[in-house]
Formats: structure tokens, C-alpha cells, sequence
């Protein structure tokens, strides 16, 4: 025991000297946390639109009117021609164009119908989709409300209740996405070239032929960063909570378990990639660029899982992020105890415990 | 130029030397290509259904069955607890709980008006709003529907109808890929650019050699071209590699000419690799290059326009986007690929890229120091 | 270079913060020299050959090489000068060839003379064999002598040796010494920090540096006489003991 501590005590001294590089671990998780969860939304605001009104009369000025109101358009142009239409588009910023018909206001008034074109730039599909979808609720809510002049039999009311965010916060949705993605590239980027060095520097060999079991010096390696990647979890959990004001409805003892256990998984990870890689180099290219997007892409926050192919749904498993992304959405917004995540959680245990001992495995492979 | 006819021979020698990275600097960002984009779709589908049917009735069998029948909700929970529906939706079973309740049909008929209620998981906005919305479509089509069979008077004297018709441009079909996979080529092409530059130097600078460098009359500029010229065409080949993936996997044919791409990404990885530079004048050692550089990387691609919408962003992080690299070429792709853009739509991004690739590299060499 | 004096410093300083790692040091160094810097483990040897190679900014002073200020000219010293660093600095992922030219090539010399050299060298190394090996593939002894042949590869005037055989045998240091006085009969000047005071013996002139400052500067032979001393070891010691600087 007393060598493992000599041992730990010679990997914090590695990292307390080298200050440069501790700032960046300690600051930039808190730099990202804040920049992303405020700036992170999929939710369309001011999306700049044109209007090409062949009608110019009291419905179409009232119509647009409403479109500019909203928060989701300004409108940023009015047109006069179908060409410039295409135009625009292609100076690329305009998102949506909205088009009126001669005569709208006569025949709605005169056939209680009429017609509107909406035009999308598709070249980004997301917005294109959610824009035509807001502008066809404001033209819906304009008519029902031209209807409801009128009182209709046979109505059906509906009564919406949103559950957990209320105010459709972006945040609710991107803070656990964004806690999963940089606690796990931090702590794995951290380990990753925790052996490879000091196998290139030379310095493996004094320890080799030291008394230390080769499991030791492996574990030995990763408890000074799990000590930085609680800092780290506490700075995040307070910052998610009072800067980006998501709630923390649930126990908070069960979420930093839940976080320090996916560090772990997220170290046990970078030590395995250490004790594969061939240099700090490759090391480096596995944990940034091998595992950037992928974490980004199937973790779930970006793209919700359930509507991938089923290939990627299965692929997705394998990405820790997924899992812990499910887990803080559930702690933290839903307010759950473990009886509903304890799935997660095991998965997440059994994946550290894998790591870890392929990491192992493979360190006394090398060492043969 | 001897001078960096040496340099440059030295460095493919390197490059070259180790196949292992170079193996995986080609594969990892090939993998991801052909793997990601297919996980690329915001379009709300398979929607999680919970109904808590507390009538029984005629109507609300015939409401559900015209729910489940759209294709867009999956009915996983059919209970008259709501409770137990609330249940689902803690544990991600259900996504939206439509109660429908006791007495609904009788409300309907007799008293001309009935409620019906809707929870949504709205964890994730966006989700929630179009789940209820196309819920809400539903339900109102269903109400004109049984207004038909109740009314027999003819009903457009009586509703108003705005008829809204789609066109959706330079992508008609909505497909997710033409718009990801452009994109993701661009972020795996900054994040190899940037990282290659940033730890080859640095290298240089952990092992001693940059010293044995720096006490010779080389000139600054040469030794920096010497690492740039190399990654930046390996970049082009990386660059190359992506576009055939893109046009023998996915279809992709650019609308624009290959001509404005690649004059445009020639200037991008100019500015991307002088990145590097900068990046491992300010590092002592790989780790530190790693680490600035993810950070970088993170926020150059998450406020890059690829995942969300400039446009929704607060004003600050607007103006962060402004000095964003990846965000321009993510906008040019988009332009060139389904738009058809030329040149001169894109000569302002080019002017800014034109604009990064000096500031970068001319801060690199000013902060290159032969002598300390 | 008036007066065959190929290095000159006076006053010369430099300092780290409130630290001064080179305490106002002068000397002269001639032509064809072989000039021995001697000092403890954080005297200032390496900082003071640094200044000298343009690799760091003096504080004050003043100090020219080859006749160049090393304060303005510091570029124009760099194509008179060769300079074997303290870690081993070629590349160890280039061959033994490919190091030469590379290095012959940044020198700005023809093909001609890379070819001729590089053959010219391996003979006399008996690399011959080794000439398309990777370096790393080399054992230590044989890296330095290599080093140190790239490092008067270009043929120049003034060579920089920092510590060249640290961790080398006896045999090999004792060949390497033959190639630096091979080199100093061709007329290059050799300016060499140690701490092997044997190596000292072989010096011209050398020069012990305690805390910052040159304490001594005479041939091995004279600083014997002065200091009473049967080797320079004993030399060594003697100074060596004022310093209050703890050795890195």
C-alpha cells in the first residue's frame, strides 16, 4: 500500500508541476459548460424570412404582421417577384419565403379559402422543417381564430401540458448532453497518454523493475485525475445549476455517484487507449478525433436515438455517453431515483469494469 | 528554395516513416464518414404514445386508431390510470400521455364541446412541440370528421380554410444527408489539419530537434512552410477521399463545380493548419497542444452552424461564430453542394478565409522565436 | 576577426527574473581553439554557450562570434557556427543519409558536397554499413560521434559542444576526442562545456565558471601551477567549493 501511495504521490506531483496544463483541465470544462449551455439550442429564434405579398390587403398585411411578432421570424425582406426569390436564397440568408396570392383577402372572404405558399431553403432540413411548421401554426391560429367568430358544433378542446420544462428550455436538453460529452473527453483525453509517455520518455522501465504489480501502476495512474475530475463535477453541477438554472429535482448524492461513476468509466476508457496506442501521438488521435464526433452524433442529445436506423441504434449502445445522458436527464430534470436508471448504472459499471481490465491485460501483454 | 526542397523532403520522410498514424488519420475520419451522417435526422418519428382511455367509448377507439394509423406515434401504453402513464414517461417509456376523459363522447354530442389532455415530456423542446403538434393535426382532423357526419349542410360555407402549400427547395426531399455528410467532412478535416500541424511541432520541440533547427540560418518562413505545405496536401487528399465517399455512398453530387470547393478548402486548410501553428507556439508539450486544441475544436464545432442554427444562437455566442473558420466552410459546402453556388456568390468567405489564413500564420511566425 | 580572436565577450550577462544565470562574464577565444567551459551541474555553462549560438537574448554585455554581434547579427552567426546540443538532436525516425543531407541541405551546400561528405564521413566512422539505417536503430555511442560529425557537417568555422559524452564509455569518449581534435587541426574553432575534468586535460584553454562567473581561465597546465594542484580535478574542486548555487 505504501508504494501505491508513493506512487499516486509521484503521479500528482506530474500533474501539479506542469501548471499550464492543470488550468486547462480545471478551466476549460467550466469555459465550455457555459458557452454551450447558453448558446446550444435546436429551438429556431429570429430566423430571418422574406415575404413576396401579391395581395397587399388587409389579410396578408395582418398575416405577416403576425409572422414578424412571432420569435421565431423577422421578417428581413419584402419581395415583389417570384426571381428574386431564389435570389435571396442563394445569397443564403434568408431561411423561409412566404408567398400570398393575388386576391387572398377576397377569397377567403368570398370562398372561405384560400391559398399561401411557403417556400423553405431545405439545404439545411432541420430549420427548414421546424420553420414551415411554425409559420403553418400561425396561419392555422389565424384562421381558427376567423372560424371561432363563428361558434362551431361538435368541438373538441385539447388541453397541453409539458411536463418538466414548461418554458421549452433549450438547456434542459443540451446541459446533460454537453455534461456527458466534455466530462468524458477531458477524462479521457486525461489517461490516454498517461502511459504511452512515459513509455516513450523512458521512464516506464524504472518502474517495471520496481516491486509494483503491473495492475498498480495502471490504477496508480488514474486516481490523481479522478481527484481533478471531481473538481471538475462540482464545478459543472454548480454552474449548470445556478448559471444555466437547470433544476436539480432529484438526489443530488445519487448524481455526483452517478458522475464520478462515468468518470471512471471515461479514465478506465484512457488508460485502455494508453495501453494500445503506440505513441502519445496516436494516443491523442484515438481519444480526440476517434471519439469527438461519434459522442456528439449517437449520444443521443443531438439526434434522438430512436429515430436512427437500427444499425446505429445498436451501435449506440456502446457509447458511454448515451448512457449517462439518459441517466442525468433522468436525476436531474425528471427527479427519479435509482429504481428507474438502475439499468443504466449497471451498464455503465460493467463497461468501466471492462475497460479497466482490458487495460490491464493489455499493459502486461506489453510488458512480456 | 533549396532550402525548402529539404525541409519538405525530410517531412514526407517522417510522414511516411510511421505508417500507424498516417493509417489512422485516413481511417478514423473514413469510419466516421461512412458510419455518422446515418445517425443525422431531426425529423420527429416513432413517437411514444401513452392513452389513457377513461371513456371507452366509440370515439375515443376510433381517435386512437387514427392516431396509431398516421405513422408517427407508436401507442406503447393503453391504461386508465393516469398515473400509471406518467409512470411511463419517468422511465422513457412514453414520450406524450393523451388522456381522454370519462365521458367524453357524451360531452361531445350533447353539449357540443369536449377536452381532451395532453402531457408531454418536453425535456427536449423541440421534440415536445412537434409531437403535440402533429398530435394536435390529428385531433383536429378528427373533429372536422365527426362535424361532417353530425353536419349536413355543406362545410366550407361554414370553416374557414387557409390551404398551406410546401416547396421545399434546393433539397426537396428533405434529405438529412446532403446537408451532414458535407459537414461532418469539414469537421474531420479541421480537427486532422489542426491536430497534425499543432503535435508535429511541438514534437519537435519535446525531442530537441527544433533547437538543432533553430541554430541554423534557416528562415522562419521556411521551416513553417515546410510543415505546412505537407499537411496541407495531405488535407486535399483527405479532402478528395471525403468527396468520393460522398458521391459513391451517399449520391452527393455537388450542384456547384468541384472548382469552388477546392479553392475554398485550399484557402480553409491554409488558415486551419496556421491554427496548428499558432496552437504549438503556445504549447510546451503534446499534451498541452491536445488539450488546447480540443478545446478550440469543441467550440469552433458546436457553434459551427452544423448541429444548430446560428441564427437561434444568443447575440455573443453570434459573434463568436463570426471568427469561427468551420462555420464559413460549413456554409460554403451547403452553398456550393446543394445550392450551386459560385466563386463570386462566395467571394465574402473567401475574403474572410483569405483574412484567417494571414492572421493565423502571420501570428505564427511572429511568435515563432529562434532565440528565446 | 582581428587578432585571430574568433569569440569575444565581455560582460557578458544574462538573467532569469532576479536570477542571474550568467554573472558578467568576459573571455577571448582564438582561432583553431580547442576551448574548455568548465563548471558544476547549473554554473551557467549552457545558458552562456546559448547566448553565444543565438538560441537565447543576452541580458547585457557585449559578444560577438565569427565577428558578428550576437545581439543584431545573431542570423549571421548561425551560417559560421555548429552546435551539438545537450539532448540528442538528430532525427531518430530519419536514417543516417537522410539526417546529413537534410541538415547539409538547410546549410545550403551543393548535392555534390553532400554526397562527397556523407560518403567521406561514414568512412571514417565505419558506418558505411549503417548509412541507410534508421538512427534510433544506433547504439548511444555511436548517435554522438554522428551527431557531432552533422554538427560540423557544413564545415563551419566555430563548433558548440554541450556536454557531447555525456553517458558514453571511455573507449568511445576517448574517439570522440580524437575526431574533436581532427577537427580543430582542420582549423575549426571547438568551444566545449564538461564536467570531465580528464576531458579538461585536453583542452587549449579552459575556463571554470562558478555560480555564474568565470572564477578561472587559463591553460590546464598554468591553472595547475596556480592553484597547486597535481590534476585538474583538484583544480576544480577547489572552486568548485565557494559555490553557494545548488547543483540542478
Amino acid at each position: 500500500m505504501r508504494q501505491f501511495f508513493s506512487f499516486i504521490k509521484k503521479e500528482f506531483y506530474h500533474i501539479w508541476r506542469d501548471k499550464r496544463t492543470m488550468f486547462i483541465l480545471l478551466g476549460m470544462p467550466v469555459v465550455q459548460i457555459v458557452i454551450f449551455g447558453f448558446a446550444l439550442t435546436n429551438e429556431v429564434k429570429n430566423a430571418k424570412i422574406a415575404i413576396l405579398d401579391n395581395s397587399k390587403d388587409a389579410a396578408t398585411t395582418s398575416l405577416s404582421a403576425q409572422l414578424n411578432a412571432s420569435r421565431y421570424f423577422d421578417i428581413e425582406k419584402n419581395l415583389v417577384s417570384y426571381t428574386q426569390v431564389e435570389e435571396e436564397f442563394k445569397k443564403g440568408k434568408i431561411k423561409l419565403a412566404v408567398v400570398f396570392p393575388q386576391h387572398f383577402s377576397e377569397d377567403l372572404l368570398h370562398f372561405n379559402k384560400a391559398q399561401v405558399q411557403l417556400i423553405a431553403d431545405a439545404s439545411d432540413p432541420n430549420t427548414a422543417n421546424q420553420l414551415t411548421n411554425y409559420a403553418t401554426a400561425i396561419i392555422m391560429d389565424y384562421q381558427n381564430r376567423i372560424t371561432n367568430e363563428r361558434k362551431l358544433p361538435y368541438t373538441i378542446n385539447t388541453e397541453m401540458r409539458m411536463l418538466y420544462n414548461p418554458q421549452l428550455k433549450g438547456a434542459f436538453n443540451f446541459v446533460p448532453g454537453v455534461m456527458a460529452m466534455v466530462l468524458l473527453l477531458v477524462c479521457t483525453m486525461m489517461t490516454a497518454i498517461t502511459i504511452v509517455k512515459e513509455k516513450e520518455m523512458g521512464t516506464m522501465e524504472v518502474m517495471l523493475v520496481s516491486p509494483m504489480r503491473p495492475q498498480m501502476v495502471v490504477l496508480a495512474k488514474a486516481v490523481p485525475y479522478l481527484l481533478l475530475s471531481t473538481i471538475n463535477i462540482a464545478s459543472i453541477l454548480l454552474l449548470s445549476r445556478y448559471v444555466l438554472e437547470v433544476p436539480i429535482n432529484g438526489s443530488l448524492i445519487l448524481l455526483v455517484f452517478e458522475s464520478i461513476l462515468f468518470t471512471l468509466v471515461s479514465l478506465s476508457l484512457g488508460l485502455l487507449i494508453s495501453s494500445m496506442a503506440g505513441s502519445q501521438q496516436a494516443a491523442m488521435f484515438i481519444s480526440l478525433i476517434g471519439m469527438f464526433l461519434p459522442t456528439i452524433m449517437l449520444s443521443g442529445f443531438m439526434f434522438p436515438v430512436e429515430n436512427m436506423p437500427l444499425p446505429l441504434r445498436i451501435v449506440s449502445n456502446i457509447v458511454p455517453a448515451k448512457w449517462y445522458y439518459n441517466i442525468v436527464k433522468s436525476v436531474m430534470i425528471k427527479g427519479v431515483g435509482l429504481h428507474v436508471i438502475w439499468k443504466e448504472t449497471l451498464i455503465l459499471g460493467g463497461m468501466m469494469l471492462f475497460f479497466l481490465t482490458l487495460a490491464i491485460k493489455r499493459f502486461k501483454i506489453r510488458l512480456a | 528554395m533549396r532550402t525548402l526542397k529539404f525541409l519538405l523532403r525530410k517531412e514526407f520522410r517522417q510522414i511516411f516513416r510511421d505508417p500507424s498514424i498516417l493509417r489512422l488519420i485516413l481511417i478514423m475520419p473514413v469510419i466516421q464518414l461512412l458510419i455518422l451522417p446515418w445517425a443525422a435526422d431531426y425529423e420527429i418519428k416513432n413517437i411514444k404514445l401513452a392513452v389513457v382511455d377513461l371513456d371507452h367509448s366509440e370515439y375515443s377507439r376510433q381517435l386512437i386508431n387514427k392516431i396509431t394509423s398516421s405513422g408517427y406515434f407508436i401507442l406503447t401504453d393503453y391504461s386508465s390510470s393516469y398515473e400509471q402513464s406518467l409512470g411511463k414517461i419517468e422511465h422513457d417509456k412514453a414520450d406524450l400521455v393523451l388522456q381522454i376523459p370519462g365521458h367524453f363522447e357524451k360531452e361531445l354530442v350533447k353539449e357540443d364541446e369536449a377536452k381532451l389532455f395532453i402531457a408531454v415530456n418536453a425535456i427536449n423542446g423541440v421534440k415536445a412541440n412537434l409531437g403535440a403538434a402533429y398530435l394536435r393535426t390529428i385531433i383536429q382532423d378528427y373533429n372536422s370528421e365527426i362535424r361532417t357526419e353530425w353536419i349536413q349542410f355543406p362545410r366550407f360555407s361554414a370553416e374557414t380554410h387557409i390551404e398551406v402549400t410546401y416547396s421545399n427547395w434546393f433539397n426537396p426531399l428533405m434529405n438529412y444527408k446532403y446537408f451532414m455528410v458535407p459537414g461532418i467532412l469539414v469537421i474531420l478535416l479541421t480537427m486532422v489539419g489542426t491536430n497534425l500541424t499543432a503535435i508535429n511541432i511541438v514534437k519537435e520541440k519535446e525531442i530537441g530537434t527544433i533547437e538543432q533547427i533553430n541554430v541554423t540560418p534557416i528562415k522562419k518562413y521556411h521551416f513553417i512552410l515546410g510543415k505546412l505545405i505537407p499537411f496541407w496536401l495531405f488535407g486535399l487528399f483527405v479532402l478528395t477521399i471525403g468527396l468520393s465517399i460522398a458521391r459513391l455512398v451517399y449520391g452527393i453530387i455537388p450542384s456547384g463545380s468541384f472548382i469552388t470547393i477546392y479553392v475554398f478548402a485550399a484557402l480553409y486548410l491554409l488558415a486551419v493548419l496556421g491554427l496548428g501553428l499558432l496552437i504549438s507556439t503556445y504549447s510546451a508539450n503534446q499534451q498541452q497542444a491536445m488539450l488546447l486544441s480540443f478545446f478550440l475544436m469543441m467550440i469552433f464545432i458546436l457553434l459551427g452552424g452544423l448541429y444548430t442554427s446560428i441564427d437561434s444562437m444568443p447575440e455573443w455566442a453570434k459573434w463568436i461564430t463570426r471568427f469561427n473558420p468551420v462555420s464559413y466552410f460549413i456554409e460554403v459546402m451547403r452553398m456550393v453542394v446543394l445550392k450551386g453556388s459560385t466563386l463570386s456568390d462566395i467571394k465574402y468567405q473567401l475574403l474572410v478565409m483569405g483574412g484567417f489564413a494571414v492572421f493565423f500564420n502571420g501570428w505564427a511566425i511572429i511568435s515563432y522565436r529562434k532565440r528565446g | 576577426m582581428s587578432n585571430g580572436k574568433v569569440i569575444t565577450a565581455e560582460q557578458l550577462t544574462k538573467r532569469f527574473g532576479d536570477f542571474v544565470a550568467v554573472d558578467h562574464i568576459s573571455f577571448d577565444v582564438m582561432k583553431g581553439e580547442i576551448f574548455g567551459f568548465l563548471g558544476a551541474n547549473g554554473a551557467g555553462k549552457t545558458t552562456a554557450m546559448r547566448m553565444l549560438c543565438g538560441l537565447s537574448l543576452p541580458t547585457s554585455g557585449k559578444a560577438t562570434v565569427a565577428g558578428f554581434d550576437v545581439f543584431k547579427e545573431n542570423e549571421k552567426i548561425k551560417k559560421s557556427i555548429g552546435y551539438m546540443s545537450q539532448k540528442f538532436s538528430l532525427y531518430e525516425d530519419l536514417t543516417v543519409k537522410e539526417n546529413m543531407e537534410f541538415y547539409g541541405g538547410i546549410y545550403h551546400k551543393s548535392d555534390k558536397f553532400i554526397k562527397e561528405k556523407t560518403t567521406f564521413i561514414l568512412n571514417e566512422l565505419h558506418l558505411t554499413k549503417e548509412g541507410n539505417k534508421l538512427v534510433k536503430s544506433l547504439p548511444l555511442g555511436w548517435k554522438q560521434k554522428l551527431a557531432f560529425s552533422v554538427a560540423i557537417f557544413h564545415e563551419p568555422e566555430i563548433v558548440f559542444l554541450d556536454e557531447p559524452t555525456g553517458g558514453v564509455d571511455p573507449v568511445t569518449r576517448r574517439e570522440f576526442w580524437n575526431m574533436i581534435y581532427q577537427a580543430a587541426d582542420r582549423g575549426i574553432t571547438v568551444f566545449v562545456t564538461t564536467h570531465y575534468m580528464d576531458e579538461a586535460e585536453y583542452c587549449s584553454r579552459v575556463s571554470i565558471m562558478v555560480d555564474g562567473r568565470i572564477e578561472a581561465l587559463d591553460t590546464p597546465s598554468q591553472l595547475k601551477k596556480t592553484y597547486e594542484a597535481a590534476s585538474m580535478d583538484e583544480v576544480f574542486l577547489r572552486l568548485a567549493r565557494k559555490a553557494v548555487r545548488a547543483a540542478d
